[in-house]
């Protein structure tokens, strides 16, 4: 009996060791990193839905995404009827849109970007940051937490420079996964402007995959907004007239 | 006694010139300010009433909360019913449901990319129908600058400055981009037709007027409308009759649900209340000072006219005429000063006030940014009061004025008079 609660105390001794040990081993900035890269692939092709739950009911919509890099890529709704056709160009800090129903090319400039897209809880401003957090914040290590059971770190993230949405963030990153399970986001005068809670995740290629996601503009009556992602291909070759102002038109 | 009194008067004009003057002088600037006032507060009312509120305005209980912002998204759905009932229960009243957006009025190059660009303000209203309220409420065919209203769907009107702004000319397309009700964007072409003048600074400057249903398609806001508005027929707010549309329709709604409909009176809506109950006691106030400033002012005639008649009045003590008789025929004569001078005054101040009435000043150089719903040409209202307000403080301030420094009569010494007289 003895010797059997020394292996039990041996044993939590142990999990303690390599549990603080891993805090120890990672950095904010080498966290935020792997998050990045977990994130991060050369290309992407997704299908996902959006279930916008505002006051008056809720409404789905749906969408093919290409993405190319850091800061390439195109959208095409696909539901519901007003939307189809509908589609969205960004090309590094520019951002296009096009409507069949005008036939027209908007450039989605200055304050609109600020608006909603879709009638969701996310802004254009939102889709045009570059996918690389580490790019764009400084991150510290601020503490622990437990999240559906899974272990997490804290990390507050301020930004590296003034042209930035969110003057600072705080994340919850699974210490195992390196994916973020739940986001707050900042103004700089510290007001919580919106929140992100990660629902489901699923091991796609290799890599953690939020499945599920619940997006809330704080300032927004309403549910918030969830994200389904449908399906993911990773480092698909993607032609390069897909990101041409011409292909909006297509 | 009275034809003795205004002969005196008559005869000896150093005695009623200067305070007939002055009486005549502060009736009339009394006239012409409650009638420029009461002309700032017609248009006020005129001007949010047709442009903003309606005499009677009803909106959702979500919208009205944040009406301010305009939020598409909590309008009222099923308006057609609603009017139809509207029309049914108060048919003195004309309905008409508006819808205002805001967004940005894009105007392409021959490649249809954008050219030039500009945030818009617009309003939604029914151009469309043959016998639609609204030409005759917004004056829209006698605001037309340049161009011709609009005849059929996809056509809008433009402030003539904002068309100048955008450097376009009747018949370009332009495309607004706003928000449907359910926030998605929304790019809908329209063809400017005309440009126009509201004569709303805060409207010229970036408007777009539209017929509401191509607004209802473009915003997806299909038997949608922000707000129903209501208007007398005579164009002139009555409050106590709006108060009770008001309560009766408000009675008939009364579910707690956030977008059932919700009435409330042009006073109520936008802060009017404050701002009529402000205007209201500045009439009060303007009234008040006019009697105070005369009153000294016809006070210290009255010394004065004392000090020059102090032979006359002790000559008339000396004789045996008894000082309340002598204080009498004073305040007679200062009342019938006081009916002479507020006759004249208000004969000029509501000239002065209809003058202004007809040619009005045009402050639009004070207008450039203000976001008020107010017209640039400010006219003086000339109404009933205006012929007889100017009668309380003409006839109040010299009453008291020859009270005050009539007085001095009884300080008089009868032994004294004849050291006094220096006879």
């Amino acid at each position: 009996m003895r010797r059997l609660i020394l292996l039990i105390v041996i044993a939590v001794g142990m999990s303690l060791i390599t549990i603080s040990g891993i805090t120890q081993t990672f950095s904010g900035e080498e966290i935020l990193k792997k998050v990045d890269d977990n994130q991060y692939s050369e290309s992407k092709i997704a299908v996902s839905r959006m279930i916008i739950h505002g006051r008056r009911g809720s409404r789905t919509i749906e969408a093919k995404t290409w993405i190319q890099g850091a800061d390439t890529s195109f959208t095409e709704y696909l539901a519901p009827a007003r939307e189809e056709g509908t589609k969205m160009l960004k090309l590094g800090d520019k951002l296009w849109m096009y409507s069949p129903s005008t036939d027209r090319t908007i450039m989605i400039s200055g304050h609109m970007l600020r608006q909603s897209v879709m009638g969701s809880d996310l802004s254009y401003e939102d889709m045009m940051e570059d996918h690389r957090l580490e790019n764009l914040y400084d991150a510290k290590v601020s503490g622990q937490d437990t999240l559906d059971g899974r272990p997490c770190w804290i990390l507050d993230l301020t930004a590296k420079k003034e042209d930035v949405a969110y003057y600072s963030r705080k994340i919850w990153v699974d210490q195992e996964r390196f994916i973020m399970l739940k986001e707050n986001r900042y103004a700089k005068s510290g007001k919580l402007l919106k929140t992100t809670q990660i629902r489901d995740v699923e091991k796609m290629d290799n890599r953690w995959v939020a499945k599920s996601v619940l997006f809330k503009d704080v300032l927004k009556q309403g549910e918030g907004t969830e994200f389904i992602l449908d399906s993911i291909q990773f480092d698909v070759p993607i032609p390069d007239y897909m990101f041409s102002k011409a292909a909006l038109r297509k | 006694m009275i034809k003795f009194l205004l002969k005196g008067l008559w005869r000896d004009r150093s005695r009623s010139l200067f305070p007939l003057l002055t009486v005549a002088i502060g009736v009339m600037l009394c006239v012409f300010l409650y009638s420029w006032m009461n002309g700032v507060e017609s248009e006020f009312i005129r001007s949010t009433a047709h442009f903003a509120t309606g005499h009677l305005n009803i909106m959702s209980r979500a919208y009205a909360n944040e009406a301010d912002q305009v939020p598409n998204d909590l309008a009222m759905i099923g308006i057609d019913t609603l009017l139809t009932k509207l029309r049914a229960n108060y048919p003195e009243i004309i309905w008409t449901p508006r819808i205002k957006f805001g967004g940005l009025l894009d105007i392409p190059d021959k490649n249809g990319e954008t050219r030039v660009q500009g945030p818009v303000s617009g309003l939604a209203v029914d151009l469309l129908t043959p016998d639609s309220p609204e030409w005759k409420i917004l004056n829209i065919r006698k605001s037309i600058v340049r161009g011709r209203v609009p005849e059929k769907s996809g056509e809008i009107l433009i402030g003539d400055e904002f068309a100048r702004k955008l450097d376009v000319q009747p018949g370009a397309i332009a495309t607004l981009i706003t928000s449907t009700m359910y926030g998605s964007m929304s790019m809908t072409n329209f063809t400017i037709v005309g440009t126009v003048r509201f004569g709303v600074a805060a409207m010229d400057r970036g408007a777009m007027l539209a017929d509401i249903s191509d607004i209802q398609n473009a915003l997806d806001m299909q038997d949608a409308a922000g707000e129903i508005l209501g208007f007398f027929p005579d164009d002139i707010y009555h409050d106590k009759l709006a108060e009770k549309i008001t309560a009766s329709f408000n009675a008939r709604h009364a579910s707690g649900d956030q977008f059932s409909p919700e009435m409330a009176t042009l006073r109520a809506r936008s802060g009017m209340a404050d701002y009529l109950n402000m205007i209201g006691s500045y009439a009060g106030i303007i009234l008040t000072v006019f009697v105070v400033i005369l009153s000294i002012v016809l006070w210290n005639a009255g010394l004065m006219g004392s000090l020059r008649r102090y032979g006359e009045i002790g000559v008339r003590l000396a004789v045996g005429e008894d000082k309340g008789h002598i204080y009498k025929s004073m305040l007679i004569e200062a009342v019938m000063i006081g009916i002479i001078g507020s006759i004249l005054g208000t004969v000029l101040g509501v000239a002065v006030s209809y003058y202004l009435q007809i040619k009005g000043v045009d402050i639009s150089f004070i207008m450039k940014n203000t976001t008020m719903m107010i017209s640039n040409v400010i006219r003086a209202q000339v109404t009933p009061p205006s012929f007889f307000i100017g009668f309380i403080p003409g006839l109040l301030a010299t009453f008291l004025g020859s009270a005050i420094s009539g007085i001095g009569i009884y300080r008089r010494q009868t032994s004294q008079l004849f050291k006094e007289l220096e006879v």
